[in-house]
């Protein structure tokens, strides 16, 4: 489907010339407000997740398939690699969770004003970066 | 469609600079951008030293003392320069405001003044507001009743359904906030944008309008609507302080209310 503001990018100049608009410079010069960050960073961890959750069926299927198939499994996810991709995957996890939560909330009608959705973004973000240092640490401990 | 990169006739180019009058102590750069129709040049960022001793507060004040002591040709919409008419919104150092409104000591450093983001370039710092005007057409900014006005004078409403328009009648239109979104920036072809969302809201939530199921109706589209994804930068960037994406929430809740 065609842009219908594709016709409001050519205009007239003082002589009658057929001219090319420019467009105006957007993401380039905007300066970020937290919100901002915080909602690409939540489409992100989304699709971060999908493909983190491919990782995890794989890991399951091999538990179920043989004893030589779980150990490469296990021997990828241990690997410096493996670990790297998981610690993504639990940061994203619990990004994509709070910040899905801010979104219920917004989504109920609450949390619109300011600076309130300044203050639960901020939560968000050291809700993760809490939750994903506490997992790693027990996590590791155990391990 | 998302296309983060500027076409490539839009890419902004280095401009000249204007040196302050020689004396002057409390000098600002101001870096502006500039297009004209009629040189057959791409967009460039001329750069005006200022001296803020012998100019008004504002970036308005400093725009216009540019335009009348330094160069003429520099292009901007300007008006009441109170906050009122909305016509000097523009982006000023990152973020969509009233140059009127804001003042150059809260700018660090030099002040970058840019049109309004994502919009078609008609001169310098003037966008083409055809496209936001348009989507504002459709909503039908104006009330809609088939029961005709009491004979003995005006439609009467209560101190508290009057209070629900508060925060919307306000909103004068600079389309600041429809052009701080980033999905207004993909989609603007077909999402209404926090502007003309929250104009849409400001009818529906009016007690005299029975156009009300209408209305949702007409909103209650993919791509008109719910292309809003509460990014928050409407009501981040709103010079008069409004919350257009609290409007368009109610929306929602409007239209998921009557589902059920």
């Amino acid at each position: 489907m065609k842009d219908v503001r594709e016709a409001l990018m050519v205009a007239r100049n003082t002589d009658g010339k057929l001219v090319r608009r420019p467009l105006s410079p957007h993401v380039q010069i905007y300066r970020w407000p937290i919100s901002m960050a915080l909602s690409i960073l939540h489409r992100v961890t989304g699709v971060a997740l999908g493909v983190g959750t491919l990782l995890l069926t794989w890991w399951l299927v091999a538990a179920a398939t043989s004893d030589a198939a779980f150990a490469t499994a296990q021997w990828f996810i241990g690997s410096a690699l493996g670990l790297l991709l998981l610690f993504g995957w639990s940061f994203a996890l619990f990004f994509h969770l709070y910040s899905g939560v801010r979104h219920l909330i917004w989504d109920a009608g609450v949390g619109f004003d300011s600076p309130t959705y300044n203050v639960t973004g901020w939560a968000v973000v050291i809700a993760t970066g809490v939750s994903t240092v506490l997992v790693w640490v027990i996590g590791l401990a155990v391990w | 469609m998302v296309a983060f990169n500027l076409p490539t006739n839009s890419r902004v180019t280095q401009g000249r600079t204007f040196k302050a009058p020689a004396g002057a102590k409390r000098i600002r750069e101001f870096k502006i951008y500039r297009w004209s129709p009629d040189d057959g040049k791409p967009p460039r960022t001329d750069t005006y030293e200022v001296d803020l001793d012998a100019c008004g507060p504002m970036v308005l004040d400093a725009l216009i003392k540019i335009k009348n002591e330094v160069d003429p040709t520099l292009t901007f919409r300007r008006s009441c320069r109170e906050g009122i008419c909305g016509s000097c919104a523009m982006n000023i150092d990152g973020g969509n405001t009233l140059a009127c409104l804001k003042p150059i000591e809260e700018v660090k450093g030099a002040v970058k003044i840019n049109p309004l983001p994502h919009m078609p370039v008609v001169k310098d710092l003037v966008p083409d507001l055809s496209q936001v005007y348009a989507q504002y057409r459709s909503i039908k900014p104006w009330m809609q009743a088939d029961t005709p006005a009491p004979p003995d004078g005006e439609r009467r409403q209560s101190k508290e359904e009057r209070a629900r328009l508060d925060g919307m009648w306000e909103c004068i239109l600079c389309f600041c906030c429809s052009t701080a979104c980033p999905s207004y920036w993909w989609n603007g072809d077909r999402y209404l944008g926090p502007a003309v969302l929250l104009a849409a809201y400001r009818w529906i939530a009016d007690s005299r309008d029975e156009a009300t199921g209408q209305r949702l109706d007409e909103l209650e589209d993919p791509f008109k609507l719910y292309r809003c994804h509460t990014i928050m930068n409407c009501t981040d960037t709103c010079p008069k302080g409004l919350n257009p994406a609290k409007a368009i929430g109610a929306i929602k809740q409007m239209i998921i209310d009557r589902q059920v």
